[in-house]
């Protein structure tokens, strides 16, 4: 269990004050000219050594990403963009940090736009978090108003502007390259890659994308130290992260706990407990709605970390765990699952566009046991033509789901088959 | 230059090659939906993708650029089977309606299919169903068939320039569309009907008419207006049913205008089939030999007094015999320029589009002067948003102000403007000077004036003096409106010693002094004015030529003779016959022969072969058949002052602008959709 002094979110429920003066009171703003002095090279290198990978989902070593940034400008400026459309399903760690701990995120941005060699950074906002959005904007005010960011940010001589734009509630605005383009003011669909936006980004310049939490915790990393960072975990799987915890416990809560603490003892320890205790839970998603679905028997010792999961055909993803116990249709819960995707698929290339479709209507059908054998194998097979061809990853994002239902419960959905058949002969 | 292999053929490949590109030239087709060439890559249709070693995916070749040490494989099982999925994905909620789709037989998806799709479906569902969209007069929807590639999106906001198509809702919600229900007001909006891979986009005239395979295929050239596309006329029995570009990189690349593919309705409608001679005020039904009897009377009473205007749709080889039977006659009256445009025949420079139009594409300041270049020759002014859209253009124009699709920099109305220019007074004048490839285009509203002389004179100095005129490049470009027009003048069809030219010969004809006037398919000039002077009208459309004439002499239509056209750049072109001229009518070159018999003055040219030789005696240039290259350079144009009044496009409603398409009624719906007050009566008061 994670020790209160190695806490980075230490307002995460909101109880001090989460303007200026309570942040600075948590330490943030803390020499952070000095921080910025060490230089470019100097925080990217740090980054690399705390082996901080990305926690927007795809867990990529943020270290690596900022070094892809081009050194010398070739006259077109570098930007920094934060991705807070957080709208995966189970997720809800990033709302709370912008209600309560916005400086961490302000302060981010100015230290991982030094790390990138960037003078502005955009923060693209999910329109519904309204209260959020105006927390923050506060935040950037005061910081703006203290002189920590602007012209001369912290008196260090780096100038770094940073903006509030607001989404308007689209999923597949989370996806970079989609976020991208509903910045610059487009439809929000996901660009071809290569370009990669290290090269090629928002208005066509260098561009890296962020999670909020990723860049929230950056300058704990360079205050504290790229080896405490990398201490907590395990190697390549290092430092605290925020768990969001929901579904059929006793306190859903978000928790901020070291990677690689087993599930088991993250679900009792903070969220009470499975309702009906730990023998009435049925299934975990442990990575928010994109990533397959846990067995209990996989959940009794899975450890939440990138490579754990990764080794167990799921993934951590933005460690939002969506717990059911015993009394879920899961069938049907996976049928609604397979509707926010449909609903969410931005229709620009076909397997996504018409897949997502079709595997909502079998699942449906198999819900209401208006299936047959054929059926399953079908949605399996559906699934396969999904994953791996479409243009951006939500094509995975939606079959994976499917996938780790039929792999974990086939069993649970063969028991349907023709139940309604049944039904309507007696 | 990557080098790469693809299916074990190392291929190398000029650098932003992309992987499909590189695939095609290791003789590798790969099939696609989305891509098109000359469109901005999309990447969305997934049917492209290919295994890349290295890769745990499989790729999207269209997308993907090549580089170098690639290993591509396109045959492979997961390749396939990849290709397969999409597919399935494609048809699941495409209707099954092949048998009453107008795409059957050319159909991407159809032909796709046959290669990578299953024998049965697997999807149980209820299909999808979208409501079919307005886009006016020409492109008919059936939205439930669109496949998304979003190919018509991208032909419209970056080839046409109309933001009027686009894609809205997400998921499988999502649906082409042009927003407000209204039509595709484009000029070349009938291109996104080639364009679509599937059926949701088809012609709305050709609706139900044919399947392809039952069309006879003729490779010709469209003579709506001065470019000369290249086209493909298809006929089924003696019936032009519709007329599709031909890919010509020099000309029109892939795309014709609305008007070169859908006027070919006109050709069905108030055609001349039979000879006609004026008895008691009523236009009588004749024959040949009657009429050709009556006509050689007038001429040869007539004589040297008498007077021809040969029109713009008009074929070289109708023209050369006209020239030689109005010198049998000694008359020196014949004239090519309906409209009036000083045009100076005697320097073929100074009447041609110099650079090419593919030349336009190296310009990098451009002036238009007194021209509309989107109604005068849509296709050449997507050339012209091609060379903006690549960036580094300086763009103005004197004369009207228009929406040419890009910004255009208005310098000012008329003449004025012009000489300050010309003089070097203007700063864009230095635009030019400073230019490494400067052009300017110089259109007919410009010339077809009084001091259309003194217009082209200032043109020409401005040309000289910007240091448009050089051994490599020749940036003086005459932008015509008649398909015939170049060719007349190359033929030297303009008035000789002593001769009148059409102002003069409309002015005879009120006073008298012209007992005769032949006009050869002239329909543009003001038939009122001619008096009472014995008019012969030859041409293939009741219009206001026949219906001003004594004797009418049934003609062919461009779909209907072997003929030769120059267009605007004097690039000598070959248009077929594709089916035979309706009733009585013929092939005009013969009705001019059959006239010099009746004359008693035989013209020496009995078929096609020697017709065309006379045409290279008369100007070696008819030779050099497809080809373009700048005119002599001379002294050309008038000295004189210029007027005030401010230059204009001679064409007021695009879609009317020749007998054939004021006939066609699918050019008169687009009038009505498109066109407003005035411009619906077309080009005539």
């Amino acid at each position: 269990m994670l020790a209160d002094k190695d806490r980075i979110f230490t307002n995460l429920y909101g109880q001090a004050d989460w303007g200026l003066a309570g942040a600075r009171a948590r330490g943030d703003w803390d020499g952070t000219k000095d921080l910025i002095l060490k230089g470019r090279e100097w925080i990217v290198e740090e980054i690399k050594k705390s082996q901080l990978r990305g926690r927007g989902g795809a867990g990529f070593s943020t270290g690596m990403k900022w070094s892809f940034m081009p050194k010398q400008s070739d006259g077109r400026p570098s930007y920094l963009v934060i991705n807070a459309d957080e709208g995966e399903p189970g997720t809800c760690k990033d709302r709370d940090m912008l209600r309560h701990d916005p400086h961490k995120l302000v302060e981010g941005c100015l230290l991982a736009c030094v790390g990138i060699g960037a003078h502005a950074c955009y923060i693209y906002i999910r329109g519904e978090f309204y209260q959020e959005g105006s927390n923050l904007q506060r935040a950037i005010d005061e910081a703006y108003a203290a002189g920590l960011i602007g012209k001369n940010a912290c008196g260090s001589g780096y100038d770094c502007d940073i903006y509030l734009h607001r989404g308007a509630g689209a999923y597949i605005c989370g996806e970079e390259t989609a976020l991208i383009e509903s910045l610059e003011g487009k439809k929000g669909q996901p660009r071809l890659k290569p370009p990669f936006p290290a090269f090629c980004g928002v208005w066509g310049c260098p561009t890296t994308v962020n999670n909020v939490e990723t860049v929230a915790v950056v300058p704990t990393i360079l205050r504290r130290g790229a080896p405490w960072f990398a201490s907590i975990g395990r190697p390549n799987n290092t430092g605290p992260k925020v768990f969001c915890i929901s579904g059929h416990v006793n306190k859903p809560c978000n928790v901020e706990d070291a990677l690689g603490v087993p599930l088991r003892e993250l679900i009792e320890n903070h969220a009470g407990g499975v309702r009906g205790g730990w023998d009435n839970l049925l299934a975990v998603i442990p990575g928010g709605s994109s990533m397959p679905v846990l067995s209990k028997a996989q959940a009794d010792t899975i450890q939440m970390d990138f490579d754990y999961l990764r080794d167990a055909k799921s993934g951590l993803g933005t460690a939002a765990i969506v717990v059911m116990d015993k009394s879920t249709d899961i069938v049907r819960a996976f049928a609604r699952l397979a509707a926010f995707y449909k609903h969410e698929s931005c229709g620009q290339c076909t397997p996504c566009r018409e897949g997502t479709g079709w595997m909502y209507r079998m699942l449906t059908r198999m819900a209401k046991g208006k299936a047959t054998m054929a059926d399953i194998d079908l949605l399996d097979a559906v699934t396969k033509q999904i994953e791996g061809h479409t243009i951006c990853a939500f094509g995975e994002g939606a079959a994976w789901p499917v996938m780790g239902l039929l792999r974990n419960f086939r069993p649970e959905i063969e028991k349907r088959l023709g139940q309604q058949v049944k039904q309507a002969a007696e | 230059m990557p080098k790469l292999k693809v299916d074990n053929v190392e291929v190398e490949v000029p650098a932003g090659y992309t992987v499909l590109q590189a695939c095609e030239v290791a003789g590798v087709e790969i099939p696609r939906f989305c891509y098109h060439d000359r469109l901005s890559i999309a990447g969305n249709c997934r049917m492209c993708l290919v295994e890349m070693e290295k890769s745990p995916k499989p790729i999207a070749s269209c997308a993907m650029p090549a580089a170098d040490n690639m290993v591509i494989k396109t045959n492979t099982p997961m390749a396939r089977k990849a290709r397969q999925g999409v597919m399935e994905f494609l048809l699941i909620n495409h209707p099954l309606d092949c048998p009453i789709c107008d795409q059957g037989g050319e159909c991407d998806l159809q032909d796709q299919a046959v290669a990578y799709g299953m024998d049965h479906s697997r999807y149980k569902e209820n299909k999808r169903a979208v409501k079919d969209k307005e886009m006016g007069p020409l492109v008919k929807t059936i939205m439930t068939r669109c496949i998304h590639c979003t190919r018509c999106v991208r032909f419209a906001t970056e080839v046409a320039g109309v933001d009027d198509l686009g894609l809205l809702y997400r998921g499988e919600n999502a649906q082409i569309t042009t927003y407000l229900e209204k039509a595709f007001a484009s000029e070349l909006s009938g291109n996104v009907i080639d364009l679509c891979p599937v059926g949701a986009l088809t012609s709305k005239p050709y609706a139900f008419t044919a399947r392809p395979w039952e069309l006879r295929k003729t490779e010709s050239v469209d003579v709506s207006d001065a470019l000369g596309a290249s086209i493909r006329i298809d006929a089924r029995g003696n019936e032009v049913l519709r007329v599709l570009p031909r890919l010509n990189e020099d000309v029109n690349e892939e795309w014709i205008s609305d008007k070169a593919r859908f006027a070919c309705d006109g050709l069905k409608r108030q055609r001349l089939d039979r000879p006609y001679v004026r008895k008691n005020g009523r236009l009588e039904p004749a024959s040949w030999d009657d009429a050709l009897s009556v006509a050689a009377g007038k001429l040869k009473a007539a004589g040297p007094k008498a007077a021809a205007i040969a029109g713009d749709l008009c074929d070289a080889e109708a023209m050369v015999a006209l020239k030689d039977l109005m010198a049998g006659l000694g008359s020196t009256s014949v004239d090519c320029r309906q409209d009036g445009a000083k045009l100076d025949a005697s320097v073929r420079g100074a009447y041609l589009f110099n650079a090419g139009i593919a030349g336009i594409e190296q310009a990098d300041a451009i002036l238009l002067i007194g021209t509309n270049p989107r109604a005068e020759s849509p296709v050449l002014n997507a050339r012209l948003r091609k060379r903006f859209l690549s960036g580094r253009l300086k763009i103005a124009s004197i004369g009207p102000v228009v929406n040419l699709t890009f910004p255009v920099q208005n310098l000012g109305a008329g003449a004025q403007t012009l000489s300050e220019v010309a003089e070097g007074r203007h700063a864009f004048f230095e635009v030019l000077k400073s230019a490494k490839k400067p052009m300017l285009i110089l259109g007919q509203g410009a010339l077809a004036r009084a001091d259309g002389g003194a217009v082209l004179a200032a043109a020409r100095a401005l040309a000289d003096k910007a240091g448009m005129v050089r051994e490599d490049w020749n940036g003086f470009c005459m932008l015509h409106t008649a398909a015939a027009r170049v060719g007349g003048l190359d033929l030297g069809l303009v008035p000789g010693a002593g001769g009148r030219d059409v102002a003069g010969i409309i002015d005879g004809a009120g006073k008298g002094e012209v007992p005769v006037v032949y006009l050869l398919a002239a329909d543009e000039i003001d038939t009122r004015k001619l008096g009472s002077a014995f008019v012969i009208y030859q041409g293939h459309h009741g219009d206001a030529g026949a219906s001003r004439a004594d004797v009418v002499l049934p003609g062919a239509a461009y779909t209907e003779k072997n003929g030769t056209y120059v267009n605007t750049e004097g690039r000598v072109q070959l248009g077929r016959l594709s089916v035979f001229p309706p009733g009585d009518a013929r092939e005009d070159w013969k009705i001019l022969r059959a006239l010099s018999e009746k004359l008693g003055k035989p013209l020496p040219y009995d078929n096609l072969g020697q017709v065309r030789r006379r045409l290279v005696a008369v100007n070696p240039f008819f030779g050099t058949l497809e080809q373009a290259k700048p005119g002599a350079w001379g002294a050309f144009g008038q000295a004189g002052s210029m007027g005030a009044e401010p230059f204009a496009s001679p064409i007021r409603n695009f879609y009317m602008t020749d007998p054939i398409s004021r006939a066609s009624p699918t050019m008169a719906e687009c009038t009505a959709t498109f066109a407003s007050g005035a411009a619906r009566t077309g080009t005539h008061d």
